[in-house]
């Protein structure tokens, strides 16, 4: 009661200071606005968040039409193609994954390997359609462009979605929902289109950390293909022999290090004293971009076949499993790689070594995968 | 780099603002001011009180107009996809000669590139990196 009074009071003195005869208008003014906001101040809010959705809304449309606009322009310079390929990158910008059904999970991995593995055969042949002229390295370039692209769209429709049925229904509690995880989004779709310029011109890119690790280790040395797009070379390490693997750059690849490593266990019967891992990983805030940490069990993201593969692997033969992460943010690992990153490289290097001098004998045998995304890392 | 900034160029050009807001913003503005100036030559003919009610009027359309225009250039300004400058070190490993130079289509890590300068060893690109700013590391700095 007494802040009402006060409310009501407030308006009147302050009026009678500015001046006595025209203070009927402010009183009049406060009391509108005071019932205006307790009979319509949920649906003020609504058209509030509606508007900051709206304005974020034209900012992915711009970003989604900018990836859109480079993945046809990079087609064109490298591809040559004959016709125009913007009809195909429509196409291919709408593409779907439907994943499969688990309401048995038994052997669910599988089935989900064989989508992905199909999924990634169509998305390279439509590729070498629109890009003719392109080669190995180039193809795996703009694929990995256009499902930059490809995610940009997504997340534009999936927002645009929301605003929209946020709009027609004026309820809350939509719009609230999509306003209150839209800065995370952004930061994601901020995110791509930086990946989208670095996947452009084939620059290595933060997630390829692990795989930029495996390089500096194994580079000089002969390497040979071990499973798809992966390669192994067999490198001297303080008297061990590490077999270090890594998708096959420099195009934009992650290869199949679930499969290499259950090769090389496979070939050395199981005779393996460890297995070290090394990936980009999500930093916290306030985390340091580039920190190196150590850890146990298998360090590698995606859609989790190759983990389930390298976990499969290990509880076979009984592995010990280590792990190297670079830490990193969801902007660093998807945009050109920074020098925090490149420069933690050699850090990482020292840890593995560490690694193998405190777990492992002389003579022993040693795995080291190098996961990410190996966009400008050859080997 | 060439093919950088027209990337950066195209990036640019698309992020447009209706002419009606600018014009209702302008026009508040004139508003504004006209109010203000009227307002001075109220007090000066002794009209306290409606220069009093003009003075705030002027003031409160002026910080509007002024708050609308510097929105819409933050608003535009956020449109640019940022393209950060990426750079490829060339070593010599014979003679160790080291160059940094700005990242062309094709650069990737242990590529093989042009004769060494002094030596005319075969030089590697060893590192490709992006810098980032000082005054971006400093946002991501914490006191925690």
């Amino acid at each position: 009661m007494n802040i009402i009074a006060a409310m009501t009071t407030l308006p009147n003195t302050l009026v009678a200071q500015i001046g006595g005869d025209y203070s009927w208008i402010f009183n009049l003014l406060f009391y509108v606005v005071f019932i205006v906001f307790m009979f319509y101040g949920q649906r003020i809010q609504t058209y509030v968040m509606l508007r900051e959705v709206e304005g974020s809304l034209y900012r992915l449309r711009h970003i989604k039409d900018e990836g859109r606009k480079i993945a046809i322009e990079t087609i064109k310079e490298i591809g040559k193609p004959q016709a125009d390929p913007s009809v195909r990158v429509d196409r291919f910008l709408e593409y779907f994954t439907i994943a499969p059904q688990s309401l048995d999970p038994a052997g669910v991995v599988w089935k989900l390997e064989h989508i992905l593995d199909v999924r990634d055969t169509r998305l390279k042949d439509d590729v070498k359609l629109m890009a003719p002229s392109a080669d190995e390295t180039q193809t795996n370039n703009l694929e990995n462009t256009l499902e930059a692209a490809m995610a940009l769209n997504f997340i534009y429709k999936v927002i645009r979605h929301y605003y929209l049925l946020g709009k027609k229904t004026l309820s809350l509690y939509v719009i609230m929902q999509i306003q209150m995880i839209l800065p995370l989004v952004m930061r994601e779709a901020e995110a791509y289109a930086s990946a989208l310029k670095a996947f452009a011109y084939g620059q290595p890119i933060g997630d390829g950390a692990g795989a930029l690790v495996a390089a500096k280790l194994m580079h000089g040395h002969e390497t040979k293909k071990i499973a798809k797009d992966c390669v192994v070379a067999t490198v001297p390490i303080e008297g061990r022999t590490a077999y270090v693997i890594k998708a096959e750059g420099p195009g934009g690849n992650v290869g199949k290090p679930g499969d290499a490593v259950k090769a090389i266990a496979e070939e050395n019967e199981g005779k393996i004293a460890n297995v070290i891992m090394i990936d980009g990983a999500m930093k916290l805030e306030g985390e340091a971009v580039g920190e190196v940490a150590e850890g146990v069990g298998a360090a590698i993201g995606g859609p989790g076949v190759d983990q389930f593969k390298i976990e499969e692997t290990l509880l076979k033969y009984h592995l010990p499993i280590n792990a190297v992460i670079i830490k990193e943010d969801i902007g660093d690992a998807v945009s050109p790689m920074r020098k925090e990153i490149f420069d933690s490289s050699d850090k990482a290097i020292e840890r593995i070594k560490q690694v193998i001098l405190e777990k492992t004998k002389e003579g022993d045998k040693v795995i080291i995968v190098g996961v990410g995304n190996t966009m400008g890392i050859s080997q | 780099m060439s093919d950088m900034s027209k990337v950066e160029s195209s990036t640019s050009t698309t992020a447009r603002i209706p002419s009606f807001v600018l014009m209702i913003i302008f026009i508040t503005l004139a508003l504004s001011l006209t109010a203000l100036i009227s307002a001075v030559s109220f007090f000066t003919s002794g009209e306290e009180v409606i220069a009093g009610y003009l003075l705030l009027i002027g003031a409160l359309g002026l910080a509007f107009s002024t708050y609308m225009l510097l929105q819409t250039r933050r608003r535009m300004s956020s449109l640019r996809i940022e393209v950060p400058p990426v750079m490829s070190t060339i070593e010599c490993k014979k003679c160790g000669f080291k160059n940094v130079r700005e990242f062309q289509r094709g650069d990737y890590i242990f590529k093989e590139v042009e004769p060494c300068q002094k030596c005319t060893d075969k030089m590697l690109i060893t590192a490709v990196y992006r810098e980032v700013k000082e005054k971006d590391k400093e946002k991501e700095r914490s006191s925690f």
